[in-house]
């Protein structure tokens, strides 16, 4: 839970970013503590992704801080917060992997650059963390070769290489076909038990929330609506959770959403 | 007053692409000072851009050095100095027309190619997956093709000199009976080394400059697959513009 012994392992305060004149987060607070899972939920283009980068020094906030262990991201010299991104390990949506190199030099990448390893540790590191995303001997193929669901867990393997304390996950099952999520599901929850890592994932996908988190949070409106563990949050009655979880717009499309006509 | 309106957006847009210009190579001569120094990377960009460029560039001497030849004896026959044509092709290909035409040529081929590619890695999520594994995007991406562009281009000017002061040989010679003996002579006699110094100090300020917008281009990219393509058009466009200014001010500072 969170604030339980210690300092947060991230601690966003009073954290506000707009596009032009469209205000994405507007004085966003939100704690997580060291080991935790923590899912974050919201519509599409309420800013998850925005907050998730944030955390990990991706944008600069317009106002507020981004505290890791209670340093502060933006108040820390340039190479003080490549040091502490070294703790992250992040899984973009659509893999991100760099498609100039194969899935070996894509996981070997951050080895290389950041560690002393032998060429043989290396090889022994990426094959480890290929498996321990469930695939094996595809170190020579190209990333385009790969499809979505491979794409995303050779990404997965990518950001788990440097063994962080902190994983990120921006959208990881988002567009994929129901079986490919449930593997991916499966995967994030053996990496959750494996490393006990502390965890943020920002989906939409229900089912995935619910398995992998020990805490579900709603954004909407650029703040933290609902806080709660998992079980409670479904049971939630706010009408803003229950149209969520219910998948009902009727609210939103009578309304005509401010959030969907800026997008 | 509307139509003060696009000429203060484009003064604007002027300033803001100068200063991301000067931003940019900030951060790139940081990253040269600062570990890692990836000399691998910048081995593949000087062999890419070399043998991309290679080609183009020497066609272009040869072509260039040939027309050179062919214009200077009919305009200099007017007034009987065929005898030197051979010494204008020469200075024009050294000074002037190798370095900015393989300059131009350069950032077609590779200017354009550098902001395509640096261009998809920033919609495709790839720069800040860079930034997430704690590596400086502009320090890993910038460095190698700047360093590469400064150490190649004057490199294929050396040799588009060569082949334009053949190509104009060539038809001087054998197409319009040119004395060989005195041709050669005279291409040589009134040569200086600052002749070449000048033109490769010129290569070398244009490599810089073209490879530094074609980065530029490709980082800023915004809007997908669209903003890739517009991208590339504008690496071509504002790198040919800035060689052929910076060919002036240049030309007055080194005569």
């Amino acid at each position: 839970m969170p604030g339980s012994g210690g300092l947060p392992e991230i601690r966003l305060t009073a954290l506000s970013k707009r596009f032009g004149p469209k205000v994405v987060l507007d004085g966003l607070d939100l704690a997580i503590a060291k080991g935790e899972s923590i899912v974050i939920l919201g519509k599409s283009g309420t800013g998850k992704s925005v907050l998730l980068k944030h955390m990990i020094g991706l944008l600069t906030p317009d106002a507020g801080t981004v505290e890791v262990e209670g340093e502060d991201l933006w108040g820390a010299s340039r190479s003080r917060r490549d040091e502490i991104r070294r703790r992250f390990g992040m899984s973009f949506q659509e893999g991100a992997l760099f498609d100039s190199m194969s899935v070996g030099e894509n996981i070997a990448f951050p080895l290389k650059r950041h560690t002393k390893m032998t060429p043989g540790e290396v090889s022994a590191r990426v094959a480890e963390c290929l498996s321990l995303v469930k695939l094996h001997g595809i170190e020579g193929k190209r990333p385009s070769e790969l499809s979505g669901g491979m794409r995303r867990r050779v990404g997965f393997a990518r950001a788990i290489a440097l063994k962080p304390e902190v994983l990120l996950f921006d959208e990881p099952t988002t567009g994929l076909d129901p079986i490919t999520t449930d593997v991916l599901a499966r995967v994030m929850i053996d990496l959750r038990d494996r490393m006990n890592p502390t965890m943020v994932t920002i989906t939409h996908d229900l089912k995935v929330a619910f398995e992998v988190a020990e805490r579900v949070a709603l954004l909407d409106r650029g703040k933290i609506l609902v806080d709660l563990p998992p079980r409670e949050f479904e049971a939630s009655d706010d009408p803003r959770v229950r149209a969520f979880v219910q998948g009902d717009g009727s609210e939103d499309a009578e309304s005509g959403s401010p959030e969907e006509a800026a997008v | 007053m509307g139509f003060l309106e696009p000429v203060g957006r484009l003064a604007l847009d002027a300033l803001e692409f100068h200063g991301r210009c000067v931003t940019l190579l900030g951060l790139t001569v940081r990253g040269l000072f600062r570990k890692p120094f990836d000399g691998r990377a910048l081995a593949t960009q000087v062999v890419r851009v070399g043998v991309d460029g290679l080609p183009v560039v020497l066609l272009t001497a040869v072509f260039t050095g040939a027309v050179l030849a062919l214009q200077t004896y009919v305009g200099f026959k007017r007034f009987h100095a065929e005898a030197w044509v051979g010494s204008v092709v020469a200075l024009s290909m050294l000074r002037e027309l190798a370095p900015v035409l393989t300059g131009l040529m350069v950032t077609g081929r590779s200017g354009s190619a550098m902001a395509a590619e640096i261009g998809s890695m920033r919609v495709t999520e790839q720069i800040d997956a860079l930034v997430s594994l704690a590596t400086d995007p502009v320090q890993y991406l910038f460095v190698p093709r700047i360093l590469a562009g400064i150490i190649v281009v004057p490199m294929l000017v050396v040799l588009a000199n060569a082949l334009g002061i053949t190509g104009g040989y060539l038809v001087a010679v054998r197409l319009l009976g040119a004395n060989p003996v005195v041709y050669v002579q005279n291409t040589f006699q009134f040569l200086d080394l600052n002749d070449l110094w000048s033109g490769l100090v010129k290569a070398g300020v244009f490599g810089f400059l073209l490879t530094l917008i074609g980065c530029q281009q490709g980082f800023d990219t915004t809007n997908g697959a669209e903003g890739v393509g517009r991208a590339t058009t504008a690496a071509v466009v504002l790198g040919s513009l800035a060689i052929l200014v910076s060919d002036f001010f240049l030309t007055k500072v080194l005569f």
